[in-house]
């Protein structure tokens, strides 16, 4: 295991003309959760996407558990979870054939499959539903399944793309006190949300991005004490004069 | 690959079009086409072995032969030997082989000696063998061939009368209880798979518009690891196909000349279709922008396929265009083995198998390489 989790040291991607993560470092330990706030379009999904090995970095480099992204994704891939934003399954598969598909493509032996499959279903609230087809579940399932889909490879390090967005709030608590779990396991827990309150209840550091910038980095309290803030919308509010989020 | 599997038969679309679809078409086609067809054609090549040409008498074989050629009908082709043309007829480069017997001018100069005493005459019997794989061949060859033998003994007269040579043609009568549908069957195991195509490029884009695709870059198993197992998903797809459309046609009477070692060669074959249109369908899929679009696109590779390889071959330019279509081979093979009753050995089906083979492997290979290179935009 290597000293930190995640480093990534002056990642820069752009596209075409648009430059969605500028000069952007960050040092993430074992056992961290920790969350990377910011608007729509601010880099927060492009972060993730060059950490999960999807996108490459016009510039600057990230290691993963050690791996780089570039030179190693085949390694980085073993180690991670990864909940996209879109919350991708197969309409046509129950949710707990969604949810085993994945640990199969993680290469995990049936019989732990089986069992964890099972445990983790439990936890989240969706045995009564998860051998119904996938078509047929709600937002919130869906967004469930998506999040143990990223998860039943028991991954070292999750990355999770605002996973509780358009949760209805019973659900979205039950998948924080399922986060917290995963936190006391020792793993490191990426969380992008545009939600203030998810991550002033959930992270341990936070970093705020805007434009692809990092504008702030520190725990939601250090932050708060620091900018002389009620909460962190309006610590974003100080540092770039606009809002964080349009709805909560 | 079980998760497609599961997609076959969950999705009522998928399931009619790969697995119900093919039972249906060959129940309607078998139904539809179960008496014998009709059609024309300009010539039919025909192969020549004269057995008389050095006896005394050997003007006459060469004046049916000279009648064979300046018919127009025939594009007459010599053999040296009865087991070269055989083969040539086996592995359907003639419509017809045609063996002039030894004694073929003795024949015909004693009927001119007693035409009134069938007992002084000496018989003779010319072999003609009718490509059975040809609905064309067996319908119009056996009595253009006789027209033939008639103006070369009497020159343009009637022919209503006896003769001292008769024309024997088991493969004309065992070809007598075909029907069209029998012509047809073989081209409905390449009907059926064509449809693969579009399944695999709607089933791709659709993986990728949804994110799925992306999802699964992002663990251990490498894309073309996916796209492998797609493509031995619809192998498997491609034999439950050929099972199923055997199963219906047996149902509906069709008894192809074929042991178990041809059905088995049938499995193989259409497996190795399947390859070709699970390319095509990658191909598809790398240059749609959706799943919407893929199913216009797959159609481009699904249409030339149908009209050109399958069922009965349309003559003319067509036939040129059909060498270019994998389909046409698939449907060569299973003709050769189910009309022809050819034996497994035959060298033409292994060779059209080879060539399906070699096109499904290096269509796969591109539509991989595409896919990878464009498909995830």
């Amino acid at each position: 295991m290597s000293e930190s989790a995640i480093e990534i040291i002056n990642l820069t991607k752009r596209f075409d003309d648009i430059t969605a993560l500028d000069n952007l470092s960050l040092e993430i330990g074992w056992g961290e959760l920790f969350g990377i706030l910011g608007p729509n379009g601010a880099g927060k999904s492009t972060a993730i996407n060059v950490l999960n090995t999807l996108l490459e970095p016009t510039d600057g480099s990230a290691t993963v558990d050690g791996h780089d992204v570039v030179f190693d994704p085949d390694n980085v891939r073993k180690v991670i979870g990864v909940c996209p934003q879109k919350p991708a399954f197969y309409p046509h598969l129950t949710g707990e054939e969604n949810i085993t598909l994945m640990g199969e493509m993680h290469l995990v032996p049936k019989d732990v499959l089986r069992e964890r499959v099972k445990t983790m279903v439990e936890k989240i609230g969706m045995e009564d539903h998860i051998k119904r087809r996938a078509k047929d579940y709600s937002g919130g399932m869906i967004r469930k399944v998506s999040m143990l889909m990223a998860l039943i490879s028991d991954p070292k390090i999750a990355l999770l793309d605002e996973p509780t967005v358009a949760m209805d709030p019973k659900s979205r608590h039950a998948v924080w006190d399922f986060i917290r779990e995963l936190k006391t396991q020792g793993k490191a827990i990426i969380l992008t949300t545009h939600y203030m309150e998810e991550a002033q209840e959930l992270c341990d550091r936070v970093a705020i991005i805007d434009e692809g910038r990092l504008i702030e980095l520190g725990s939601p309290t250090e932050l708060m004490e620091k900018h002389q803030a009620k909460n962190l919308e309006e610590v974003f509010l100080k540092l770039t004069g606009k809002k964080l989020r349009e709805e909560f | 690959m079980k998760k497609d599997l599961k997609k076959t038969h969950r999705e009522p679309a998928v399931l009619f079009l790969l697995l119900v679809f093919p039972v249906v078409l060959t129940f309607v086609f078998g139904l539809a086409f179960g008496g014998i067809g009709g059609g024309g054609t300009t010539s039919f090549d025909v192969g020549l072995l004269n057995l008389d040409a050095t006896s005394p008498q050997a003007d006459w074989s060469d004046a049916f032969t000279d009648n064979l050629t300046s018919s127009g009908v025939f594009v007459v082709q010599d053999f040296d030997d009865n087991v070269t043309g055989q083969e040539a007829l086996l592995q359907g480069n003639l419509d017809a082989f045609i063996v002039i017997p030894e004694g073929f001018g003795d024949s015909v100069v004693s009927y001119y000696g007693a035409p009134f005493n069938s007992s002084a005459w000496t018989n003779t019997t010319m072999g003609l063998y009718v490509d059975s794989g040809s609905l064309m061949a067996v319908s119009a060859v056996p009595p253009l061939v006789q027209q033939v033998l008639m103006k070369t003994i009497f020159g343009s007269e009637a022919m209503s009368i006896g003769l001292p040579i008769e024309i024997g043609s088991p493969a004309l009568v065992a070809s007598s209880t075909f029907t069209q549908w029998d012509f047809m069957a073989p081209g409905i195991f390449a009907f059926a798979a064509i449809f693969l195509t579009m399944i695999v490029a709607q089933s791709m884009t659709y993986e990728r518009d949804e994110g799925l695709l992306k999802r699964l870059r992002t663990t251990p198993v490498s894309s073309a690891d996916y796209m492998i197992s797609q493509t031995l998903t619809y192998m498997i797809i491609a034999v439950i196909q050929v099972a199923l459309v055997l199963a219906s046609s047996f149902a509906i009477g069709y008894r192809p000349a074929v042991g178990p070692a041809g059905i088995a060669f049938t499995f193989v074959i259409a497996v190795a279709f399947s390859l070709v249109a699970v390319g095509f369908g990658l191909i598809a899929a790398a240059i749609s922008k959706s799943a919407e679009v893929s199913t216009g696109v797959s159609f481009m590779f699904i249409m030339p396929q149908m009209f050109f390889g399958t069922f009965m071959p349309l003559g003319g330019p067509s036939s040129t265009i059909a060498r270019f279509m994998p389909s046409k081979y698939i449907t060569d093979a299973l003709t050769t083995l189910y009309l022809r009753g050819a034996p497994i050995t035959t060298p033409v089906i292994w060779y059209n198998l080879a060539i399906v083979s070699v096109v499904g492997i290096l269509l796969v290979a591109l539509g991989i390489y595409l896919f990878e290179r464009y498909g995830y935009r």
